[in-house]
């Protein structure tokens, strides 16, 4: 039987792992390949790592680290995948299918596309003709509007006017083979997931649903993978500040009787 | 050189690549028709629709080196696509006609599984159809639209549940296949790659 993941979500700025909170707090966690090994050591289901950055270039990180830091996002793709051996997903700042062709090569499996899909939707297609759809995840960022989930776009700060639900199905009909869907007014909370909205978005759609966005504590976990049918729970903070929090994780998961592996 | 890696398609080689470094074991590209004699084994990824990739390795001239080398006894391990690839055909997209070195056929999930996710995208557990000097009785990572059946119970390594009982591994004589990404599931995957590099010539 097909088992369900927990996928932890690094945010890349400037070449180190942050930390985020409603988009826009960011506390330096690390160095990148540091933490991916980390997170390798854990066999973790799989990774997302997202660009955050804003400027599109790798400025100069921190160098306490005895690591050398890497200032382009094929060299930091590059050096994850040397040292993960589990699914990667790179986010953040892809814009043409040249952006894809760059982190496929370099050994990411799939892209994660955000705000370039909703004003260029083709681009969906695009990607899933060449590379097959399960190398396509769409992230859908949302918040709640008069008790509605409505998409917002470029981090978070542009409201689009669409329902989530809406822009989820024209997604799967164009060819994304996941949808990953953001909780705005969750991140960095720890208040827990949005279960209603996770639990409706899996009705509607024939792909996976990875949701994020919440977790404060590992029952977290438990009470999404109990209440909604998601295929996939991410979550970011959580695991860079809780002790071992992935394997703890884990064994509570399958306490719990949950399908993890 | 020993492990001879098939390049044909766009698609992530490189996880391949890092798991053979990982694995210290000796490879090299094959590009052209001619690099094939390099190899004692032959590797064949994959990631992409089987149309295209079939239709890629018809276009560089690399069915005749590939059909020799498995006629040659000599080792040869496909992935994913790089599997299914060595089966009669697929339905995948359009009707497209396999390398036909495994009796069976690829069909799409979508057609024969009803209100399941598709594409079967996760960890899912492979059970051991037969003895081997590979191991999977273990979870591998999976990520496909269409899965295999096989005619010969005697080909199948592995199989595995996603609505439908399909051959998630095949192993006849020198020629082993797996629909799951090795290089993608950690320990378990890794150490198929140490024992593909170990079979004899």
């Amino acid at each position: 039987m097909l088992k369900r993941r927990l996928i932890p979500v690094l945010n890349i700025l400037d070449g180190s792992i942050v930390r985020s909170e409603d988009f826009k707090v960011h506390q330096n966690i690390g160095n990148v390949i540091n933490q991916a090994s980390r997170y390798n050591e854990w066999e973790v289901d799989e990774l997302i790592y997202l660009d955050i950055g804003r400027k599109g270039t790798y400025a100069a990180g921190r160098s306490d680290h005895k690591v050398n830091t890497y200032v382009e996002i094929d060299k930091i793709i590059e050096q994850i995948s040397k040292v993960c051996f589990m699914p990667l997903a790179f986010g953040g700042g892809i814009k043409t299918l040249r952006d894809v062709d760059l982190r496929i090569r370099h050994g990411a499996d799939k892209v994660i596309i955000n705000t370039e899909a909703f004003h260029n939707p083709s681009l969906i297609t695009e990607i899933a003709d060449k590379y097959g759809s399960q190398a396509v995840i769409i992230s859908i960022d949302y918040r709640m509007i008069d008790s509605k989930p409505r998409v917002f776009t470029r981090f978070a700060s542009e409201d689009t006017g669409m329902s989530l639900y809406d822009w989820v199905k024209r997604c799967e009909d164009l060819g994304a083979g996941e949808i990953f869907i953001n909780a705005i007014d969750r991140d960095g909370k720890a208040n827990g997931y949005d279960l209603e909205t996770i639990q409706n978005t899996c009705d509607l759609t024939k792909i996976p649903t990875i949701c994020c966005g919440g977790a404060g504590v590992l029952e977290d976990f438990v009470e999404v993978f109990e209440e909604t049918n998601v295929s996939a729970v991410a979550a970011g903070n959580i695991f860079h500040f809780t002790e071992r929090a992935y394997p703890r994780a884990k064994k509570l998961l399958k306490e719990e009787n949950i399908n993890v592996r | 050189m020993k492990v001879g890696i098939i390049k044909y398609e766009a698609g992530n080689l490189q996880s391949v690549l890092n798991a053979l470094e990982y694995n210290h074991v000796d490879w090299g590209l094959i590009e052209k028709k001619s690099d094939f004699d390099n190899y004692s084994h032959l590797l064949l990824p994959g990631v992409g629709a089987f149309p295209s990739a079939m239709k890629q390795l018809l276009e560089k001239d690399f069915v005749g080196p590939i059909l020799k080398h498995i006629q040659s006894g000599n080792p040869f391990l496909g992935i994913c696509v790089g599997f299914q690839l060595l089966l009669d055909s697929s339905d995948e997209k359009v009707f497209t006609e396999g390398l036909g070195v495994i009796k069976g056929r690829v069909r799409n999930f979508k057609e024969h599984t009803e209100g399941l996710l598709v594409p079967h995208v996760g960890w899912n557990f492979s059970r051991q159809e037969k003895e081997s000097h590979f191991h999977l009785n273990e979870s591998f990572y999976f990520t496909h639209s269409c899965f295999c059946l096989c005619e010969n119970k005697e080909d199948i390594l592995a199989t595995t549940e996603y609505g439908v009982h399909f051959v998630s591994a095949i192993e006849r004589d020198n020629v082993v296949g797996f629909q799951f990404h090795p290089e993608k599931s950690h320990q378990y995957g890794l150490n198929l790659f140490k024992t593909f590099e170990g079979l004899k010539c």
